[in-house]
């Protein structure tokens, strides 16, 4: 399948770099923050805005990673179920200005499982969302406040985020599947 | 019994990355592979998180439901089901046989397809028949959870043995697990030498001779038989204590329960011959004075309660990965 590179290492870099400017200018500096990542490749990237939040404000953003499995609207796998990964809250969200971090936007239906999710755990003040890549295609009233990129894409096309963490290296490719589908 | 290349069948396990999960009914623990439970296991993980809420329930299993169906009295097992399925916000319904059409002699699959046209997704059974859940997993769309059949299995209670295990040994490769008592009557004892077996323990079975298996052949993976209960227990890293019945005795398999305490009781005498960070476990109910003395039941090696807090998170982990998939 026909794969092109929309974002190298360097533009992830530039994009989360202006990101954690962004959520420190918007944010009085980070106070009362708590970043958290949606399992799988949210998690890394809320973990790399903090450090980068500490490099330029010198303050300690909490970093949280939330599965969102349980609050899925479409349960009901084919085989395999899906391999549900580990909540942790590092700190109380009531009061907190929350920012959810996830690789990709697309119809919107992640972010919403993720807001129920997240609320169980207590009220936040607000809930920001922060992602590296929007698609489009959205198919429930949900808008990221940071977007590293806009990336207007087919619904046939894939896009697929890779991160060293997960993947072994940076990049954002879009995929072109011959017939239909989609991420 | 059989001999068996366990490192062939039973390769080690790590932290799952992609699901083997494979079973629409959970019958028993014989056809379970040791990635399977470890996936369960590791499913039952999140499940614990979400017990550890202030508010213990997601909206997982909504519109999903769950009927239990007890045929023989539970407390414990069907308490722990119903919190299980509530706690993914499954509606649940409940069925004993006092209150079902069984007292005007509808036969077990009239009453199981009765259900099944009412609309159930997960059927929780126990029942006095060894095989029942297996006959009724053939007449119903909906998944069948055996929730002990007979003396012939109660894969639900050996799954959370193994979960408690893990939680604090981390397994149970290469480990001694002793279980003492009534091995014969005993669906707890074979679904847990299927699962310790699987995941890598030896079993020891310790017991009066009347109450231990002579025929089992084939059926079962190979366990040490030891009557003698200090060399059962020399060395343990598990024990398992099972109830003494007290029909056992006047079935005359048991001279007397004063004997039968004297010869099996676990105290701490016995427990000292273990090792030090032995677990102590029991399905419950416990009958405390006679297969287990009270301090060694309530005692800092005891996991009792813990198995019955676990018992809601295993449950939890296997209701939604029955009720998720698609049939």
């Amino acid at each position: 399948m026909p794969e092109k590179t929309i974002l190298t290492e360097e533009d992830i870099r530039r994009s989360l770099s202006r990101i954690a400017h962004e959520i420190i200018e918007h944010n009085r500096g980070g106070q009362g923050v708590v970043l958290v990542g949606i399992h799988t490749r949210g998690v890394p990237l809320a973990q790399r805005l903090a450090n980068l939040i500490a490099e330029f404000e010198g303050s300690q953003v909490p970093v949280g990673s939330l599965d969102i499995s349980f609050y899925r609207d479409d349960l009901s796998w084919r085989d395999p179920p899906p391999v549900v990964r580990r909540t942790d809250m590092p700190t109380d969200i009531a009061g907190k200005r929350v920012i959810l971090v996830d690789d990709v936007l697309y119809t919107g239906r992640s972010i919403r499982a993720a807001l129920d999710a997240l609320i169980d755990h207590g009220r936040p003040e607000s809930i920001q969302l922060a992602v590296l890549v929007d698609r489009g295609h959205r198919e429930l009233p949900i808008r990221a406040d940071y977007v590293g990129k806009n990336l207007p894409s087919a619904r046939r096309e894939e896009v697929q985020v890779r991160l060293k963490e997960t993947d072994g290296r940076d990049e954002v490719a879009i995929i072109t599947n011959r017939e239909g589908g989609g991420q | 019994m059989r001999i068996r290349e366990q490192s062939q069948l039973y390769p080690p396990i790590t932290k799952p990355t992609a699901s083997p999960w494979q079973h629409r009914h959970i019958l028993d623990l014989d056809d379970f592979s040791r990635q399977e439970m470890e996936f369960l296991f590791h499913t039952a993980d999140a499940m614990k998180e979400i017990l550890g809420r202030e508010i213990k329930r997601v909206p997982t299993l909504r519109g999903k439901t769950v009927v239990t169906m007890f045929y023989e009295p539970s407390t414990r097992t069907r308490l722990s089901f119903e919190m299980a399925a509530k706690s993914l916000g499954a509606d649940v319904t409940s069925i004993t046989a006092a209150t079902s059409s069984a007292v005007k002699g509808e036969s077990l699959v009239d009453t199981v397809r009765t259900i099944q046209a009412l609309g159930s997704d997960v059927l929780v059974m126990r029942h006095p028949c060894s095989g029942a859940p297996y006959l009724v997993a053939q007449q119903v769309a909906s998944s069948v959870v055996n929730a002990g059949d007979g003396w012939h299995a109660h894969p639900t209670q050996a799954l959370l043995d193994l979960y408690t295990i893990r939680s604090h040994h981390g397994g149970v490769e290469g480990a001694k697990a002793v279980i003492i008592g009534d091995i014969l009557h005993s669906r707890v004892a074979r679904s847990n030498i299927w699962g310790l077996t699987i995941m890598g323990a030896q079993v020891v079975l310790c017991g009066p001779p009347t109450l231990l298996p002579r025929f089992w052949g084939q059926a079962y993976p190979q366990a040490i038989i030891e009557p003698d209960i200090e060399a059962a227990l020399a060395d343990a890293d598990i024990i398992m204590v099972l109830r003494l019945q007290r029909e056992r005795q006047q079935g005359g398999l048991l001279p007397s329960i004063e004997e039968y305490v004297r010869l099996y009781q676990l105290d701490e005498r016995r427990l000292a011959l273990a090792k030090p960070d032995a677990l102590v476990m029991h399905p419950g109910p416990v009958n405390e004075g006679i297969e287990i003395a009270p301090e060694v039941a309530h005692g800092a090696q005891s996991v009792i309660e813990e198995q019955v807090a676990n018992g809601v998170a295993v449950r939890m982990a296997l209701l939604y990965l029955l009720a998720g998939g698609a049939h």
